[in-house]
C-alpha cells in the first residue's frame, strides 16, 4: 500500500482519575513552591543539563501535576543541581529542592 | 582520720565518670580510619603534643577566643575552668603539705578542710606555706563564685555578654548545670561552717563562717553541708557524659587529634563523635547564623544541630536548610568543623537518591597554557565572562575558554546536597575536559567551582580565581589601570573567603582603581549574600532576609558601589541593592587605560 505519510496518533486524553498523583501530593507537602510555577519555561531555557539532553523542568512539573509520572524518574536523574533555573525563575520556585523532593518521592513510593 | 562515708557520692561519681569516658573514647578511637590511627601514632611523641597542650591551656582553661568575643563572657568561662583547675592543683599541693604523704586518696584534697582543721591563722603565719595556701584557696573559690554570679546574671540578660540569644537546654543539661552551680556555693558553706567551728579558713570562709555562726548552729550544720557538697559533685560527674558538659574532656581530646592532623571525612565516622561532643552549646553561633537571625528559621545554628546529632535524631530541615556559609565556624570558640558535620548528614539523607549523567560524552578541548572555565553562574551573568575575555586579550594571554558554549556543572552543588557519587561523575567529566587542554593554569570566575576544583579534583595544574589572576597580571605590568574615583565596599563571597581563604587578592586589585571603604562585617565575618547553593531547603523569601542583612552591612559606610568576586553573589545582591553591584572583573575593565582611550575616541 502506498505510504501517504499519515499515521494514527496515540490517545492524548488525560484521565485524571486513573493517573498517579502521589508525587504531586508529596511535592505539595514538602516543596509547595512548585505550585506557583506558571510554566514559562525559563528554567528549561537556562538549564545546564538541557544543553546535552532533553531535560525540561517545565515539562516535568506539568507531567507531575497531571499525574503522568512514568518518565519522571529518568528525567529527574539528569539534573546537575547547578541552580541556574532557581536564579532565573521569575516565580521564586525553589527548583533545586523540587528536583530533590521528586527524587525522594520516587524512592518513597518505589517508582 | 582520712575517711568518712560522705566522700562516697563524690568518689563513686568520679569513678563512674572515668569508666564511662574510658569506654566511650576507646570505642571511638578503635573505630577510627586506619589512616587517622597512623597519623596519631606517628605524631603522638612529637612537639605536636606540646603544641596541643599549649592550645588546651589557652582555649580550654583561659578561654582566649571567648575573651575576644566578649570580656565578660570570657571571664565567666575562665573563672569556672581555670578556677576549678587551680582549685584541684592547689588543693593537691596543700593536701601534700598537710599529710606529708605523696599518694592520697583522690577525695582527700577535695575535702581537706573536713579532715584537717587547723587553728585560726595568725597574722605572721600568713607568710608560711600553709597560710599562703589557705588564702590562695579562698581567693580561687571567690573567683569561681564570681563566675557563677555572672552565669546567673547572664541567664537574665545575655545582652551584656555580647549575645542576643542564648541556647535552650535539654533535661540532662539542666540536671548537670544545676549540680554544677550548686557545687561551689555548697563548698563555700561546708568550709565556712567548719571554719566557724574550728576557727580555720581565711578571708572568705573564715569571715563568712563567723557571720553564719552568729545566727546558725555551725557545728551541727557542717557535716550535712559536706554531704551536700559531695552529692553535688557526684551528681555532676554522673550527668556529665550525657550533657553538654561532655565537651570539657572531649574538647581536650579533639585539640590533640587536630594537632596530629586528623580531619573529618565526608562521611560521618567515629572521629565525628569527638567533633559533635566537643560542642559546649555556648550559643555563640546562634547570633552568627544568618538563617537563624535573618531568615527566622529555627534549629539551624550548630548549637542545636550538633545536639540533634548527639541525640541521633538529625532533622532533614536543619540538615538541608543551612546555607553552608561557614560563618558559625568563624565564630565557634572550639573550632568545630560544622560544615563537615552538616555535609556528612546530607550524605546519609541522600545516599539512596539516584542520578546519572550517562548523556555526557567525553569532550576534549583545544590545547592552551591557560584555560578559562566560567562555570554555570558566570553564564548567568554574561558581563563577567565578557570582562574576563577582554582582560585576557588586553594582557596578551593565550587562553582557551573551555566552556564557552555552556558548562557542565563543577559538581559542588551536588556535593553540597550530599550526592557524592553523582558529583564525582561530573568531576570526572570536567577533569578530562580540562586536562585535555594540557594547561598549566586554570582560571575560574566562580568561587563555588574554585573550592571543589581545588579540594576534590586532584588536578596538577595551578588553579586560580580570576581575582588572583587579575592581580598577577597587574603585578606583571600587563594591565595598565587608572583610578575611576569610586568608593566601593567589597563583599567577601563565602566560598572564596571562608571557603578558600582568599581575602587579600581581591582587595589589592580593587585598590588599583577604586577607594575601598569598610563594610560592617568583613573577611571571615562576612554575611552570606543569601544566594548560596549550600541550602536546598530555604525558600526565596527567607533568602531575601539574608540578602537584606548582607546589604545593610555592606552599605554601612555608604559606598558608591558594591564589588564582589562571585557571579552568584552579584546576581543575588543586585536584586535589592540601592547601589550598583559589580564583579571585580567588570570594574577592572572599566579602569583599563586603553578602554578609556577607545571611549574618548568614540565620543569625539
Amino acid at each position: 500500500m502506498k505510504n501517504f505519510g499519515y499515521a494514527i496518533n496515540s490517545d492524548r486524553q488525560i484521565d485524571y482519575d486513573s493517573n498517579d498523583h502521589r508525587v504531586a501530593r508529596y511535592l505539595a507537602e514538602h516543596e509547595p513552591s512548585f505550585m506557583v510555577c506558571f510554566a514559562c519555561g525559563t528554567c528549561s531555557a537556562t538549564c545546564s543539563a538541557g544543553l546535552f539532553t532533553d531535560l525540561s523542568l517545565r515539562e516535568m512539573i506539568g507531567n507531575i501535576k497531571r499525574g503522568e509520572i512514568s518518565k519522571i524518574k529518568s528525567e529527574a536523574e539528569k539534573c546537575m543541581l547547578c541552580g541556574k533555573c532557581q536564579l532565573a525563575c521569575p516565580r521564586g520556585v525553589n527548583t533545586r529542592n523540587v528536583i530533590l523532593t521528586i527524587q525522594r518521592a520516587l524512592v518513597k513510593y518505589n517508582l | 582520720m582520712t575517711f568518712d562515708f560522705f566522700v562516697l557520692p563524690f568518689f563513686l561519681g568520679l569513678i563512674t565518670l572515668l569508666v564511662i569516658l574510658a569506654v566511650k573514647y576507646s570505642r571511638w578511637i578503635r573505630e577510627f580510619d586506619p589512616a587517622d590511627k597512623a597519623l596519631i601514632k606517628k605524631n603522638i611523641f612529637t612537639t605536636k603534643s606540646l603544641r596541643a597542650a599549649g592550645e588546651v591551656f589557652m582555649e580550654s582553661l583561659l578561654h582566649r577566643k571567648m575573651f575576644r568575643k566578649n570580656a565578660l563572657l570570657g571571664y565567666m568561662h575562665m573563672s569556672f575552668a581555670m578556677g576549678w583547675f587551680l582549685l584541684i592543683v592547689c588543693g593537691n599541693l596543700e593536701s601534700r603539705i598537710y599529710s606529708k604523704v605523696h599518694l592520697n586518696p583522690p577525695y582527700y584534697p577535695i575535702f581537706l578542710k573536713f579532715f584537717v582543721h587547723d587553728h585560726r591563722v595568725l597574722a605572721h603565719e600568713l607568710l608560711s606555706i600553709p597560710g599562703v595556701f589557705r588564702v590562695l584557696m579562698d581567693a580561687i573559690l571567690l573567683m569561681i563564685l564570681s563566675g557563677l554570679a555572672l552565669a546567673l546574671f547572664k541567664r537574665a540578660s545575655s545582652r551584656w555578654f555580647g549575645m542576643r540569644k542564648a541556647s535552650k537546654h535539654s533535661l540532662y543539661d539542666r540536671i548537670a548545670i544545676t549540680t554544677l552551680w550548686l557545687i561551689f556555693p555548697l563548698r563555700l558553706l561546708a568550709e565556712s561552717f567548719t571554719a566557724a567551728t574550728y576557727e580555720g579558713g581565711s578571708f572568705l570562709t573564715n569571715s563568712f563562717g563567723s557571720f553564719l555562726g552568729s545566727f546558725l548552729p555551725a557545728e551541727t550544720l557542717a557535716y550535712p553541708a559536706w554531704w551536700a557538697y559531695s552529692l553535688a559533685l557526684g551528681g555532676f560527674f554522673v550527668s556529665l557524659p550525657y550533657s553538654r558538659f561532655m565537651h570539657i574532656p572531649t574538647e581536650i581530646m579533639l585539640i590533640f587529634f587536630r594537632h596530629y592532623g586528623v580531619k573529618p571525612s565526608l562521611h560521618f565516622n567515629h572521629y565525628s563523635n569527638f567533633e559533635i561532643q566537643s560542642c559546649p552549646k555556648c550559643g555563640v553561633c546562634i547570633d552568627a547564623c544568618p538563617v537563624h537571625t535573618d531568615a527566622n528559621r529555627d534549629g539551624i545554628p550548630p548549637a542545636y544541630f550538633l545536639r540533634s546529632l548527639r541525640d541521633r535524631q538529625p532533622m532533614p530541615s536543619s540538615t538541608f536548610d543551612c546555607l553552608l556559609c561557614g560563618r558559625c565556624e568563624s565564630y565557634c570558640p572550639v573550632g568545630i568543623n560544622i560544615n563537615a558535620m552538616r555535609l556528612s548528614q546530607r550524605v546519609e539523607f541522600s545516599a539512596h537518591l539516584n542520578g546519572s549523567f550517562r548523556y555526557l560524552n567525553g569532550a576534549t578541548a583545544r590545547p592552551a597554557s591557560v584555560a578559562y572555565f566560567a562555570g554555570c553562574m558566570t553564564h548567568l551573568t554574561p558581563s563577567i565572562k565578557k570582562s574576563m575575555i577582554m582582560i585576557f586579550k588586553e594582557g596578551g594571554v593565550e587562553f582557551n575558554f573551555i566552556d564557552e558554549e555552556g558548562s557542565v556543572c563543577c559538581g559542588r552543588p551536588l556535593w553540597m546536597a550530599g550526592k557524592e557519587k553523582q558529583a564525582r561523575e561530573l568531576m570526572e567529566h570536567n577533569k578530562k575536559l580540562i586536562e585535555s587542554t594540557g594547561c598549566t593554569t586554570l582560571v575560574l570566575s566562580c568561587p563555588i567551582c574554585l573550592k571543589v576544583f581545588r579540594e576534590e579534583y586532584g588536578m596538577k595544574m595551578e588553579i586560580l580565581h580570576h581575582s588572583q589572576f587579575i592581580l598577577r597580571m597587574i603585578d606583571q605590568g600587563k594591565l595598565r589601570l587608572s583610578k575611576h574615583g569610586l568608593r566601593v565596599a567589597f563583599h567577601d563571597p563565602c566560598e572564596l573567603g571562608r571557603g578558600s581563604g582568599i581575602y587579600e587578592e581581591p582587595r589589592k586589585v580593587i585598590r588599583n582603581f577604586a577607594e575601598l571603604v569598610a563594610a560592617g562585617e568583613e573577611r571571615n565575618m562576612s554575611v552570606c549574600c543569601g544566594g548560596s547553593l549550600g541550602s536546598t531547603g530555604i525558600d526565596a523569601e527567607r533568602r531575601d532576609g539574608v540578602s537584606h542583612q548582607a546589604l545593610e552591612t555592606l552599605m554601612q559606610n555608604r559606598p558608591d558601589a558594591i564589588v564582589t568576586a562571585c557571579p552568584l553573589c552579584k546576581k543575588t545582591l543586585q536584586k535589592d541593592s540601592p547601589v550598583v553591584v559589580s564583579d571585580i572583573s567588570e570594574l577592572t575593565v572599566l579602569a583599563l587605560e586603553t578602554k578609556k582611550i577607545e571611549a574618548a575616541a568614540t565620543m569625539n
